[in-house]
């Protein structure tokens, strides 16, 4: 079973979810390739690739793949899969991954199964797990028919430092493009104005969920933020209904904090809010569903209503602080 | 302008979710509503319509007691809204289901689809993205901002890490709108008794030829195991702190 794993460059350089894709397919058995695309540079890029455990590798090049479209990518890719077969193709799960390969494996006449957290084979072939429900249950999905089959694993599913080093020589494809083709014309990415909250290099984080219900109930959480002395931090939704200034949300969209405590209050656990504070040394978790998916990742768990018990844990730090 | 919101109904987001005695779904919950990023999806359609007029027709796949959040989103203002019967869509990947959505889309020949990003039972992220390829249409994902411009729009994609690209794209086009891009109404009651009067056209997958051939097939569903050893902690509320604080000042060591 051949696996041909695609990687994603990003400003330039390696997105660091490309390389946990890549442990992924290393670990399949069978032979392991790997494709990049891009403009002129990839090929410098590519030379990286020379360095690990791979059969085959292509540096995806094109003029026209300079500045990534979901109409470019889709194309060239699908020329190559197309010419290689692959059994399986593997991708990170990343923003630029949602946004081409279902697409890739539509015009291929298959599906894509995303944000996968385990791939294993058995004696009829592959089984994929993935998330449903935001996280609150796991389901098997079982590849039926011939391939190739796509998957696109999540974030931090596989790890990166298990990539293995070894040799491969990379091959230069290139796609045949036409700049009709691409509808899309995308402009230079920017950020917002400049952050004026860095949670980065915060020691504690007290972050608020949409447990809290109401507006009126933030000073709630944000009291025990005081009495803790910790930066005050949201899940999305709180900063979509603009009850704290996006600049406070942790997430996939958000900042990447990595204190010493992690307080989440009201917070479910989507996999989106996790990737933003996975990172912390230690993580509590405040929720009233015992079955919520941030008590898997949780240091400490308290099944409680937070209405009750956030105000008690304040009043004790208050005391034992005088 | 006419556009296509597609909808779909979703578990309530505080429903207990029970796996089924077969272990291939979950039992029907207590209460539905609609995808969240729907919500905001039919939302810049209500809004984009006002600015450019046009029409807005809300499309959604699934059982008979869809038919709920088809009347709000009526009520909310779509004009009218097509229904695809159905009451076992999983035996459908997200590739026949976007199949489905885009036989129905086609027979309207909208100048823009915009559906949710993700939903929240299946979490997919695709089926936008597949319509847009089965429909020969441009796409955009992960969207922040609509503006129409001149023939075509530019939209505002969200990217990682706090970044933003703005990119313009011809019509007809299909846009996957993220949650937070506009802000929600309420319906009237006048909104809630006109919808009454609006049409609901029905459709079924066969009746638009669509078959069941899925390269995926949803084998089982289960409770996740937990990874990391969580120290549950038990008691009153008042000893649910205490031993909080104690665990915090000598095993973190952070009080
Ligand atoms: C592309 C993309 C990017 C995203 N980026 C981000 C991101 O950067 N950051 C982010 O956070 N999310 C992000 N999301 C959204 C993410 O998927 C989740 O929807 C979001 O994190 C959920 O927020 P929540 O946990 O606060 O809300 P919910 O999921 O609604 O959870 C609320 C929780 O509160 C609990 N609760 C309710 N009442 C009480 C009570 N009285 N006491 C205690 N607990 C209670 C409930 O049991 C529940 O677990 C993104 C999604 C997508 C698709
Ligand atoms: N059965 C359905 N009916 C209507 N719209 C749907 C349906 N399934 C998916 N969608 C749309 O596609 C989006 C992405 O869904 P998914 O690909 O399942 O994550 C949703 O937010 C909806 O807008």
């Amino acid at each position: 079973m051949s696996t041909l794993v695609i990687l994603e460059q990003i400003y330039g350089g390696w997105h660091r979810m490309s390389w946990e894709a890549l442990a992924a397919a290393q670990q399949m058995d069978g032979p392991v390739w790997a494709a990049v695309a891009g403009g002129a540079n990839v090929n410098t890029l590519a030379a990286d690739l020379a360095g690990k455990r791979l059969d085959r590798a292509w540096a995806v090049s094109h003029q026209l793949l300079t500045a990534y479209t979901a109409d470019g990518y889709t194309a060239a890719l699908a020329e190559l899969i197309r010419r290689e077969q692959p059994d399986l193709v593997l991708l990170p799960h990343t923003y630029q991954v949602r946004d081409f390969a279902p697409k890739l494996a539509a015009r291929l006449g298959r599906t894509l199964v995303s944000d996968v957290v385990r791939i294993r084979r058995d004696d009829q072939g592959l089984v994929f797990t993935r998330q449903l429900f935001q996280g609150k249950l796991n389901a098997d999905y079982r590849a039926v028919g011939p391939g190739p089959h796509f998957a696109s694993i999540q974030a931090g599913a596989c790890r990166a430092d298990q990539v293995q080093a070894g040799t491969a020589a990379v091959e230069a494809f290139t796609p045949e493009l036409d700049a009709s083709m691409i509808r899309a014309a995308p402009q230079d990415p920017f950020r917002e104005a400049q952050r004026a909250v860095d949670l980065t290099a915060a020691e504690l984080i007290v972050s608020v969920g949409r447990g809290i219900k109401e507006q009126e109930n933030i000073a709630l959480v944000q009291d025990l933020a005081e009495a803790l002395g910790a930066e005050f931090a949201a899940s999305r939704p709180i900063c979509d209904a603009g009850w704290l200034p996006m600049e406070r949300q942790v997430g996939s969209s958000g900042q990447t904090v990595s204190p010493k405590v992690y307080f989440a209050v009201g917070i479910s656990g989507a996999i989106q809010h996790l990737v933003g504070m996975k990172g912390s040394k230690c993580v509590v978790a405040i929720n009233k569903d015992p079955n919520a998916p941030i008590f898997e990742i949780a240091d400490y768990g308290v099944a409680a209503d937070l209405f009750e018990f956030v105000p008690e844990l304040t009043e004790q730090i208050r005391k034992l602080r005088g | 302008m006419k556009i296509l919101a597609a909808i779909k109904q979703v578990p309530a987001r505080d429903s207990q979710l029970r796996v089924n005695d077969s272990g291939t779904w979950i039992e029907e919950p207590d209460t539905s509503e609609i995808n969240e990023p729907d919500a905001y999806a039919l939302e810049e359609a209500l809004q984009l319509r006002e600015k450019a007029g046009g029409e807005v027709v809300a499309l959604c796949a699934g059982p008979e007691s869809a038919s709920q959040t088809i009347r709000e989103a009526l009520a909310k203002g779509a004009d009218r809204a097509i229904h695809i019967e159905d009451d076992d869509l999983g035996r459908f990947d997200s590739l026949g289901i976007a199949r489905i959505l885009a036989a129905a889309a086609a027979t309207e020949q909208p100048d823009l689809i915009l559906t949710g990003l993700q939903s929240d039972d299946l979490g997919f992220g695709q089926t936008g993205v597949i319509l847009a390829e089965l429909l020969g249409m441009a796409h955009a994902t992960i969207i922040m901002k609509v503006e129409p411009r001149g023939t075509g729009i530019r939209v505002k994609r969200e990217l990682e890490d706090g970044w933003f690209q703005n990119t313009d794209l011809p019509l007809p086009a299909v846009l996957t709108i993220q949650s937070g891009i506009n802000k929600l109404r309420y319906a009237t009651l006048m909104g809630i008794k006109k919808a009454k009067l609006k049409e609901v056209r029905k459709l079924t997958a066969s009746g638009l030829g669509v078959a069941v051939e899925p390269s995926v097939r949803l084998e089982r569903v289960f409770m996740p195991q937990r990874t990391k050893q969580t120290r549950m902690i038990e008691g009153s509320v008042r000893d649910q702190a205490a031993a909080l604080v104690e665990a915090l000042r000598h095993e973190v060591r952070v009080l």
